[in-house]
């Protein structure tokens, strides 16, 4: 803290400096996105409609023509059907969804909006890029686990401990991704790269992630492709803790690596990585001045 | 009297293209202070500069004695900010506005409170502190972002293009705040505009065309480099009435947007001269003081005029047509 120059009389010298420094800084950033993202509850409503269409219709229909017993092949028992496999999987396209949204309007915020509030207060500006990433990532996290309320209609039973371990989950998932988008963001001038984005990077994503098909038997250039994805191993785990603790056989849809299955630690961990070099590279975008 | 802004021989280059070129600048504590200029002059650029918002290319700047490539951070605690487009977040309330503001700017919490009461009275907007800011007007916006800029009681607030967009009553209103504010808390104003008629409230401007000063002095100082008085004249052919004036009268008139303005010492005397010699139909004539325009002109020999829309403009506009249902 330092003392201001000499001013007039009867003037209030201020404080100077932020109360809590980095995390101060970083608790404020993230409380703004919160705070819009609790007002804006319509937005929260409307953006359930795309996941539900999957779940109901491209679900539904496709689990008729694929028949009931969907990854019952091999062994006996009890199949999942195809709508509770893509179940954990519509939950995260509702979190890949959500952080990418919200990341990329940073872009219009930082040319037009509160982000030059931001860039001009005297807070290092780490502190917006983590912000960002953990208020993307903590709306992101809430989007997917609104979902979770339709699993009795799926017929997945939900424990306590079944519900903690997927909200840990559901959260790495977003981190990884809303770090990956804060970083994109950082570099992007104008929207028009959005597009860019959407179809190259978020569809892609989405489609080579498992969370519309089983990332087991596929020809050897996809198999490599959805290995590269980060968000393969953010759903993952998601499926086998949720469809798992009701009984149903998923192990065999489980990520392999050279016929190895991950744990579902080690699958954490590359998420967080990837989450940990992302946010890496938007604190040092946002760090950067021209 | 003490500088709080010195500027030496500030430089700044995009690629090739030189936006600032070599501007030498004092502002004392206390001042008004105008920059004036057609858009693309480097006005923001400057400002951005003194913000910290963008390096220097070359040359230097201390602002409240700080050197802003040194130490942004001690800078920016020492100035506020008032945007050429709002940055407010309109999703809170005003209130919640000026709030995360002071937090950022680590006002204490009893102090921010005090702070936020007492702005909010004076720029008026006391009853709608708990209002959303997508429901306010372009001017109410405009008031709560000179509150915000001065509540962390900095030393200079800079404000680019404060009245931009709006009317001329609610500018009228901007300036009133803004007389208030620097009578209440002795903060220097340094802002840049395009409106001649605003820059003649500044104590002192600087004239910037093409990223240089082209003058500088109070705007006394400045119509003073005018004499006399001005007559602008409106004819269908304005070249062949400006070599009528020049061979009739021995002066040189400039012309600008289709209308020709002379310059005389005693203009109501030689107006009815001017009007039974001149061969052509006059349209229209006026006599009038000097105004800044006159001397924008003068000095830069083209008139401050509105640029083509940049890539900066279009995309503002789409944020616009974008956010413009929930305005």
């Amino acid at each position: 803290m330092t003392t201001a120059a000499p001013r007039a009389a009867g003037i209030v010298t201020p404080v100077r400096g932020i109360g809590g420094g980095l995390l101060g800084a970083i608790y404020i950033v993230w409380w703004r996105d919160i705070i819009r993202y609790w007002r804006d509850r319509a937005r929260v409503g409307a953006s359930l409609a795309q996941p539900l269409l999957y779940l109901v219709i491209f679900g539904t229909g496709l689990a008729s023509s694929l028949g009931g017993g969907f990854g019952a092949t091999t062994a006996g028992g009890a199949g999942v059907s195809y709508t509770q496999f893509i179940y954990p999987g519509v939950i995260s396209m509702s979190v890949l969804f959500t952080a990418i949204f919200g990341a990329m309007s940073i872009v219009w915020d930082r040319e037009f909006g509160f982000m030059r509030e931001l860039l001009v207060a005297p807070i290092d500006r780490a502190a917006i890029a983590i912000g960002k990433t953990l208020g993307g990532a903590t709306q992101a996290m809430i989007q997917g686990l609104i979902l979770l309320v339709l699993a009795p209609f799926v017929g997945v039973t939900l424990a306590p401990a079944v519900i903690a371990q997927v909200v840990v989950l559901t959260f790495v998932l977003a981190f990884g991704l809303s770090a990956m988008g804060v970083a994109l963001a950082s570099f992007m001038r104008s929207m028009q790269g959005f597009q860019v984005v959407m179809n190259f990077l978020m569809m892609p994503m989405f489609f080579l992630s498992g969370a519309l098909f089983p990332l087991v038997g596929l020809p050897g250039w996809m198999t490599v492709l959805t290995r590269l994805n980060p968000a393969s191993y953010g759903i993952d785990p998601i499926r086998r803790v949720l469809l798992g603790s009701s009984g149903f056989p998923v192990d065999r849809f489980a990520i392999t690596i050279f016929d190895q299955t991950l744990p579902i630690a080690v699958e954490i961990v590359v998420v967080l990585g990837f989450g940990a070099v992302m946010l890496g590279i938007a604190v040092r975008a946002f760090q950067r001045r021209d | 009297m003490a500088a709080v802004i010195e500027i030496q021989k500030l430089v700044k280059k995009y690629g090739d293209i030189e936006a600032v070129r070599g501007i030498d600048l004092v502002v004392e504590q206390g001042e008004v202070f105008g920059f004036l200029g057609p858009n693309g002059a480097g006005k923001t650029t400057t400002i951005s500069i003194l913000c910290t918002l963008l390096r220097p290319t070359a040359g230097a700047a201390q602002v409240a004695g700080i050197d802003v490539a040194r130490d942004p951070a001690a800078v920016r605690s020492r100035i506020g900010l008032v945007f050429q487009d709002p940055s407010l977040d309109d999703q809170l309330t005003a209130r919640e506005n000026l709030d995360l503001h002071g937090r950022i700017y680590g006002v204490p919490s009893a102090l921010r409170r005090q702070r936020i009461d007492e702005l909010l009275e004076v720029v008026e907007l006391k009853d709608r502190a708990s209002s959303l800011v997508r429901t306010f007007s372009g001017g109410m916006k405009r008031r709560l972002e000179i509150a915000r800029g001065v509540l962390h009681h900095p030393q200079i607030l800079f404000l680019d293009e404060p009245t931009l967009g709006l009317d001329p009553q609610t500018r009228k209103h901007i300036w009133d705040y803004l007389n208030e504010l620097r009578r209440r808390e002795g903060v220097t104003l340094f802002m840049t505009t395009h409106y001649m008629d605003e820059a003649e409230f500044c104590d002192r401007i600087a004239i910037i065309d093409q990223g240089r000063i082209v003058a500088l002095g109070t705007p006394t100082e400045l119509k003073g480099k005018i004499g006399g008085d001005v007559i602008t004249l409106q004819v269908s052919d304005v070249p062949a009435a400006a070599r009528e004036v020049e061979q009739r009268f021995g002066i040189a008139p400039l012309s600008a947007n289709g209308t020709l303005r002379i310059e005389v010492p005693d203009g109501a005397s030689f107006l009815p001269r001017l009007v039974r010699e001149l061969p052509m139909r006059i349209d229209s004539v006026s006599l009038s003081r000097p105004s800044l325009d006159d001397v924008f002109l003068k000095l830069t020999g083209h008139a401050i005029r509105a640029e083509g829309a940049s890539d900066k403009d279009m995309l503002r506009n789409m944020g616009r047509m974008w956010r413009g249902g929930r305005r």
